[in-house]
């Protein structure tokens, strides 16, 4: 054995490795083969498709786009009619979806927060009662939740006539949320526009600011300044727009109120059930991201002589906001998935929407084709967003 | 150092101990916090004491619903009245011992798997064996038990079966879907993200329509395959992908080293896999594991929507009897209760496992 041994160097250089040994060969082979069963299963597949197409007479492609749509919505933020087509339909259901979750991704980041917050309080009541929100909305299905608030809406609710208001202008009933809202004006596009202007002057400023404190070493109150900027311009907008006070106050009028903002049952419960169910998760990940900060961090910045709002927003917000954002974005989005669940309550999202496209011309394939083309661009969005954020405040380090 | 130091027994200082202290120290320790606990005890003496009243004082257990009416508090009878309904739905009424003795096997066998010790080769087996059991209890067919029909599967088993079997099937698929993702073949690493990311980018309802409306065009005529199963390959389809992400985090938190040290023993990749990578890799994502089952099981209540009875919809079915009807807060509140139970208790269990792993051993 031992003399082979000492052979064997030009034994390998003179015969020939076997083609399986070779690592590089044998990873090409086992590509080509998992390429070549996954090319297969989805030729199988599309083939049966095809003969099932055929058999049952579905035409494939999108001509039902131009077709008319012929059934009502019940809500919609564009006009919107039964004569109109399934492209439009369509198009009102993403706006539904979009309208649904940008509302709820607001109200869920307020209320996470200051359950999160609440949550770590030194007042033993309010902070174990956060935690109990919290461990039973996370352990309640959210479909469940979403029926609950709606029979709630539907059978506990009394009728407009004896609408509940807890605060003047507010009213619940089993016709949905009514409240007061100012009444439009034009100011408000102006006011609107005033704020925009705003945020470019505050950008502007904080890139002068940095550039002036890197140069001099002189520390400009930007944050005050800003906001003082974000809230005049309007504030005077409105002042030199006769600051109009009107507001439009929902009135009973026969059976149903007239008049303010009116968010339907279908609405309101699906949009207390998913702020209600994804509040808590972000209660959690807000939690997570506050205790992630070491109390060395803020002794450090004290002992550098910052001032409390100083630490608050240079040193403790930058880092816990680095631990937060992510596993935030993530709960946007499942918030944004879950809100499909609003055709168990009726509420006529993108998927109601599509769904009833599906029943009414056959063209599954398309039609869930479109759902997964839709939510998959809201996620790609959010993920190349959410890249960018990443590597924008990732640690550099030397 | 001459002076002796008198030296006197002195009671702890009422306001810091005990529990005028402890109230002190919890509730009252500032003005903000002194504001805020009494506006707390405030808002919660407006609303307990009425949901007592509703839910315990003036509720009903066992009449029926025009009783209930009466009566005006909460109506638990509609549950009381319905359980076997809710609970079990179509499946033939005196063969209902037969799913009630499969989520026995299964409480069981949960409750052995808690305990660490037990986490050997045979507990493996016993869940091989329980499955099949409880396959068998519900589909019938053998050992003089009838056939049922899958179709009359529905409540609570349901639930449970969708959820315990997806994620057993969806496991091993998972983790190939890791290791997928960390090959260094470009193919089948693209083909795992793709598939990876694509699943978690849509909602699961999405899946769901495609296994009840695309699914049978995918199939030869003549080839049927039914509804329970269809939703339990959506779902297993969707759970996978989840796991392929817990399962890479495993993969990744295993040290460079230990992957170089068993190549250089000579193992090839299943051994390097299988022996030192796995083992690690797979007990570091036991409790993140457990978070996904905990969402496996609530997502199961996402079947209703293609019209499957799970435990909601027989609830649902339950309250669209008129005699029953306009008690929807009772059912809800009673199934909100059980899943509270099973998530809950999954919940706490996965944290107490996480200290312990974490705690080194």
């Amino acid at each position: 054995m031992a003399q082979e041994r000492t052979d064997s160097p030009e034994i390998t250089t003179s015969t020939k490795i076997p083609f399986w040994y070779d690592p590089t060969k044998r990873a090409i082979i086992y590509q080509v083969v998992v390429l070549g069963m996954v090319g297969m299963v989805a030729y199988y597949l599309f083939t049966n498709t095809l003969a099932n197409l055929e058999r049952q007479n579905i035409a494939t492609g999108f001509g039902f786009f131009a077709k008319e749509a012929s059934f009502e919505i019940g809500e919609s933020p564009i006009s919107y009619s039964a004569a109109d087509t399934y492209a439009r339909a369509l198009l009102v259901g993403v706006l539904n979806t979009i309208k649904v979750s940008f509302i709820g991704i607001i109200l869920t980041v307020i209320l996470g927060t200051f359950v999160g917050i609440v949550r770590l309080s030194r007042n033993w009541l309010v902070a174990k009662l956060a935690a109990i929100y919290i461990e039973v909305m996370q352990d309640i299905p959210v479909l469940l939740q979403l029926v609950f608030w709606y029979a709630v809406f539907y059978e506990s609710f009394p009728s407009p006539r004896q609408a509940l208001s807890p605060i003047s202008g507010v009213y619940f009933s089993n016709r949905g949320m009514v409240f007061a809202v100012p009444e439009l004006q034009p100011v408000y596009a102006y006011m609107a526009l005033t704020f925009v202007a705003g945020c470019l002057a505050v950008w502007a400023l904080r890139r002068w600011a940095k550039k002036r404190q890197e140069k001099t070493g002189q520390i400009f109150p930007v944050f005050y300044v800003s906001i003082a900027i974000l809230l005049a311009l309007p504030l005077a907008t409105w002042l030199l727009g006769g600051a109009p006070l009107q507001m439009n106050v929902p009135e009973l009028v026969g059976f149903n109120f007239e008049g303010g903002l009116t968010f339907s049952p279908e609405f309101a419960a699906l949009l207390l059930g998913l702020v209600l169910y994804t509040a808590a998760f972000v209660a959690e990940i807000v939690r997570a991201g506050i205790q992630a900060i070491s109390r060395g961090q803020v002794e450090a910045a004290m002992s550098l002589g910052l001032k409390p709002g100083q630490v608050l927003r240079l040193v403790i917000l930058p880092q816990a906001l680095r631990v937060i954002i992510p596993p935030l974005t993530s709960q946007m989005l499942n918030l944004t998935k879950n809100s499909t669940l609003a055709i168990a309550i009726g509420f006529p999202d993108f998927v109601s929407v599509a769904n009833t496209t599906i029943n009414q011309t056959g063209q599954a394939i398309e039609g869930v084709g479109l759902i997964m083309v839709v939510y998959l661009f809201f996620s790609l969005s959010t993920s190349a967003f959410m890249n960018w954020y990443n590597k924008k405040v990732a640690l550099v380090e030397r | 150092m001459q002076e002796a130091y008198e030296t006197k027994v002195m009671k702890p200082p009422v306001t810091r101990a005990g529990v005028l202290g402890w109230v002190r120290a919890n509730l009252f320790s500032s003005v903000f916090n002194s504001f805020l606990t009494v506006v707390t005890i405030y808002l919660l003496w407006k609303i307990v004491p009425g949901l007592i009243r509703w839910a315990l004082i003036d509720s009903s257990w066992t009449t029926t619903g025009a009783e209930c009416r009466a009566a005006g508090g909460a109506c638990w009878s509609v549950v009381t009245k319905n359980l076997r309904f809710i609970i079990f739905g179509f499946f033939p009424y005196e063969w209902q011992w037969r799913p009630l003795l499969a989520m026995i096997i299964l409480f069981t066998l949960l409750i052995v798997s808690r305990n660490r010790r037990y986490w050997k080769k045979w507990l493996g087996y016993l869940w091989v064996i329980g499955l099949f059991v409880m396959g068998l209890l519900l589909k019938g067919g053998l050992f003089g038990l009838p056939s049922v029909e899958s179709t009359k599967w529905s409540g609570l088993p349901l639930t449970l079966l969708l959820s315990v079997f997806g994620l057993t099937a969806a496991y091993p698929l998972g983790v190939l879907l890791a290791l997928g993702r960390q090959s260094r073949m470009p193919a089948i690493k693209s083909l795992s993200v793709v598939y990876i990311e694509t699943i978690r980018g849509v909602p699961l309802i999405s899946l769901l329509f495609m296994s009840s409306v695309m699914f049978p065009l995918f199939l030869p005529e003549g080839i049927t395959i039914n509804n329970i199963l269809r939703a339990q390959v959506a779902i297993i389809l969707f759970t996978a992908a989840y796991i392929a992400e817990v399962v890479r985090g495993g993969l990744q938190a295993i040290s460079r080293g230990q992957y170089e040290a068993a190549e250089s023993l000579g193992l090839n990749y299943y051994q390097k896999m299988r022996l030192i990578i796995l083992p690690q890799a797979l007990k570091i994502v036991i409790p993140p594991s457990v978070g996904i089952l905990i969402s496996a099981f609530k997502d199961t209540s996402l079947v209703v929507i293609i019209g499957l009875f799970d435990l909601l919809k027989t609830t649902q079915a339950t309250l669209s009897d008129p005699r029953w009807m306009g008690f929807s807060v009772e059912a809800y509140v009673f199934i909100a209760l059980l899943y509270f139970t099973g998530c809950f208790s999954m919940s706490s269990y996965s944290r107490r496992l996480e200290r312990e792993l974490y705690r080194g051993t």
